[in-house]
């Protein structure tokens, strides 16, 4: 056991950061942490997160976890982990490329043909072609397998039709990799099929959704006779659950050590600028208890996440333990805002950076957070994993096994 | 960075499973919890022979010379067995603070017989209601003799020899007393985890003697309260641990409406919070242990977290287990309560978790993005 980094691990971090410090402004350590919830992406924001990508592509620090052949540095995650606390100590673009990078660029290494890989894993770890995930529908989120847009074979093609909803970034992306229904006779999870698709092909129609925080980071995407080549097929016919599992296994780890670990500093420092009962709130007996809570499921959140990393470095299949960050960490960070907030007294309500504390982050944070529980699994749906896949308990009772999915009860 | 125990570590703390799963299973609990005994004094020889009282004690004052990362896996399977014995008093509290502040002599005297379980010491602290404070202590020692009362002291009535926290003129100073001599009055308390039973200790002019420099006896219990907060907090998460799977077990094979009731997803749900609770306990645990073995400063803000977290866990995993059980959750014959009783006993047992928390904050705030 050793929490402090090995002397190789050390010299990776000044190599890291010696690099960063010749691209980036290092942020003031006064500066309060930047808002993790982006969303409000303009075309120069993506700009700027293009060219970033490609200067570290080029020098060698992109996807570090990925293998060479596919564009990667072949390392393991920890020194990802060294790699990423080091970027967050400076002024980075919005990130994009969590979905691409973190779960479908592994999706197709896992899944994809030769050609598939040969083809697009390099392009998309330089970021100059972003990716976005086409999974969810309007009657499919977290039964997933209820998903409805159909792909018919026609000739060397695949047309598809239906919609997807909730896609992340799709409006900036130049390919998505979508789950269509091929086959309605068959039980719903048997007849899934997996592909690539153009996002700028004929009768693909993207509508920006505006969310409850005024962003519009995800999307509505129609698909009207959309033609699909059939060497974008990703897996086999009828297959597509298998490597949509791939996807979401991907997505709980990569989601992994998050949740405002970080964040307790700027916690501290707000309760020594607040006032409660004619004295700094830090002073108040109520107020100290909440910040040791905070504190502690927050370094929790973080030592959990090293746990599981570590883990994986020394050979282990990340598993369903990965599950705890999101778990955890998603109703904390709203907690944490709410929180935060309470410490602001009425001030609370104002959200005008201008006189707000901390650049208003909190009620930021207090709007993205219920997002954050609801995006990659609901607080139930993870429960439920944890419960069934680590502790073994029982599955749900369901009405919809063996049943042609045509003939399953829906609600629309 | 490695976040891993190592296999020699590993196989320790199976060791202490595989020993423990034979001599320590939970009737011998209920036997101390049931009975007038103090501890388990045939569990409590083979403890000893296994050479866990004196892991982390170096070998040249009679220890096994282990370090603390495989103390903190045995206690975890001490956690797990709710073991009757004085294990949290003897080794967390007297041996650490006769290691952190004893004199040479004081160590060969003491250190080895410790070790060996002949000798069981304890830690006298509390005066009643009021914070668990080595301050603002009124017991008083004059340098030769100990005057007032303790209460509860853990484990009194098992142990030989007490560390006692008192005032001794404007300062506090550690004194060692011989808990069989003269001036000392021992009575039993009916405690909340009679398994591990709490008495009151009066002094009368009892002789003791010093333990480490006068006047620096707060800094010293607070220092060697710290270490056995990160040493029970493993305990306690041992016995969250067992609870959980306990829980499981009994919920898989109770059928209602017929299903098994583990199945309802109200229960999974909570199962799952219980399981994410003792996990970020864990992982408090696994950073405290290593500021432990290190020897760092930081052992100060670990194992506040730690402290909190597993108490907080396994009271959480006590409380759901006996709801979880349904009606016979709530009788005296089933074990439920015995890890319910465990988990309130060592959530109090070094102060609570709310005086942990107030405590991580003091520390917190001089070094916290100040
Ligand atoms: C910010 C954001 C970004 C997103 N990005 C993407 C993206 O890029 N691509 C994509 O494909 N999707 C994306 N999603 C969609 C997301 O995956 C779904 O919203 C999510 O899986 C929940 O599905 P739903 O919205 O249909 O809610 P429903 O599944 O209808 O859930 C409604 C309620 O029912 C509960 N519930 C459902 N099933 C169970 C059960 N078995 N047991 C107990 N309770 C249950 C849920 O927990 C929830 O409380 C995003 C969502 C958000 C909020």
């Amino acid at each position: 056991m050793n929490f402090d980094d090995t002397p190789q691990e050390a010299e990776f971090r000044a190599k890291a950061r010696a690099f960063l410090e010749q691209h980036l402004e290092p942020l003031n350590p006064d500066e309060v942490s930047p808002n993790l919830l982006g969303e409000r992406e303009d075309e120069g924001a993506i700009q700027k997160a293009k060219d970033w990508q490609a200067t570290k592509y080029d020098n060698g620090w992109a996807v570090l976890t990925w293998p060479k052949e596919y564009g990667g540095q072949g390392m393991g995650r920890l020194e990802n982990v060294i790699f990423n606390q080091e970027e967050g100590k400076f002024k980075t673009p919005a990130a994009i490329y969590g979905i691409g990078h973190g779960m479908l660029g592994p999706t197709l290494m896992t899944h994809g043909t030769e050609e598939q890989k040969e083809r697009y894993l390099k392009e998309m770890a330089r970021g100059q072609v972003v990716w976005c995930q086409l999974f969810s529908e309007p009657a499919a989120g977290s039964d997933l397998a209820g998903l409805r847009t159909s792909a018919v074979k026609d000739g060397d093609e695949w047309v598809l039709n239906g919609q997807k909803i909730w896609s992340t970034g799709a409006h900036f992306c130049d390919l998505g990799m979508i789950v269509t229904r091929t086959d309605p006779e068959l039980p719903k999870h048997d007849g899934l099929t997996y592909f690539i698709v153009d996002m700028n092909a004929p009768g693909v129609e993207c509508r920006p959704i505006k969310q409850i925080n005024g962003g519009a980071g995800f999307n509505e995407v129609f698909f009207n006779d959309v033609r699909v080549p059939a060497e974008y097929r990703v897996g086999g016919i009828g297959e597509g659950w298998k490597v949509a599992i791939t996807t979401l296994m991907n997505e709980r780890v990569s989601i992994g050590a998050g949740g405002g670990a970080g964040r307790t500093k700027d916690l501290f420092r707000l309760a020594r600028e607040c006032r409660k009962n004619g004295r700094p709130a830090i002073e108040d007996t109520a107020v100290r208890q909440r910040l040791a809570d905070a504190f502690i499921t927050s370094k929790g959140l973080q030592y959990t996440g090293y746990r599981t990393m570590s883990a994986i470095s020394r050979g282990a299949t990340p598993g369903p333990e990965g599950s705890i960050g999101k778990a955890v960490g998603a109703p904390f960070s709203q907690e944490l805002a709410a929180f935060a907030m309470e410490l602001q007294g009425v001030m609370g309500g104002v959200m005008d950076s201008s006189v707000a504390p901390q650049d208003a982050m909190w009620q930021e944070s207090y709007l993205g957070s219920p997002g954050i529980r609801i995006a990659g699994g609901t607080d139930e749906i993870l429960r439920n994993v944890i419960a069934e896949r680590v502790l073994g308990l029982p599955g749900e009772h369901r009405s919809d096994k063996g049943v042609p999915f045509r003939d399953i009860p829906s609600g629309s | 960075m490695n976040l891993e125990f190592s296999d020699d570590q590993k196989f320790v703390q199976q060791t202490a499973r595989d020993y423990l799963e034979e001599h320590a299973t939970l009737d011998k609990c209920r036997a101390v919890l049931e009975g007038s005994g103090t501890h388990d004094p045939e569990l409590w020889k083979g403890v000893a022979e296994m050479g866990w009282l004196g892991a982390a004690v170096p070998e040249e004052y009679g220890g096994a010379g282990l370090g603390y990362l495989e103390l903190v896996l045995i206690s975890q399977e001490v956690g797990r067995s709710l073991a009757p014995i004085p294990f949290s008093s003897s080794v967390y509290l007297a041996t650490e603070a006769i290691l952190q502040a004893g004199s040479e002599d004081q160590k060969k005297d003491l250190l080895g017989r410790l070790s060996a379980g002949e000798l069981i010491g304890t830690f006298a602290l509390a005066e009643g209601l009021g914070d668990f404070d080595p301050g603002t202590c009124q017991v008083s020692f004059d340098g030769s003799q100990l005057n007032g009362t303790k209460l509860p002291v853990p484990d009194a009535g098992a142990a030989g020899i007490a560390v006692v926290v008192a005032r001794e003129g404007e300062g506090t100073s550690l004194a060692l007393v011989d808990l069989d001599g003269a001036g000392v009055t021992r009575t039993p308390l009916e405690s909340f985890d009679p398994s591990r039973p709490l008495y009151q200790v009066d002094f009368e002019g009892a002789p003791a003697t010093r333990l480490g420099a006068a006047g620096e006896g707060a800094a010293v219990a607070s220092d060697v309260l710290d270490r056995a907060a990160v040493l029970l907090g493993y305990e306690q998460i041992g016995g969250a641990e067992r609870t959980l799977e306990l829980t499981k077990e009994q919920t898989m094979s109770r059928f209602a409406f017929g299903r098994p009731v583990a199945s309802f997803q109200a229960l999974k749900h909570r199962m799952a919070d219980v399981y994410c609770k003792i996990q970020i306990a864990l992982s408090n645990g696994y950073y405290a242990a290593w500021t432990l073995s290190e020897g760092s400063e930081e052992v100060g803000v670990a194992s506040c977290s730690t402290r909190v977290a597993a108490s907080d866990a396994f009271c959480l995993a006590t409380e759901e287990m006996i709801q979880m059980y349904g009606g016979v959750g709530y009788t005296w014959e089933y074990d439920c309560h015995l890890f319910y009783r465990r988990a309130k006993g060592t959530a109090h047992a070094l102060g609570t978790p709310d005086e942990w928390r107030e405590k991580l904050v003091q520390r917190l705030d001089k070094t916290i993005g100040g």
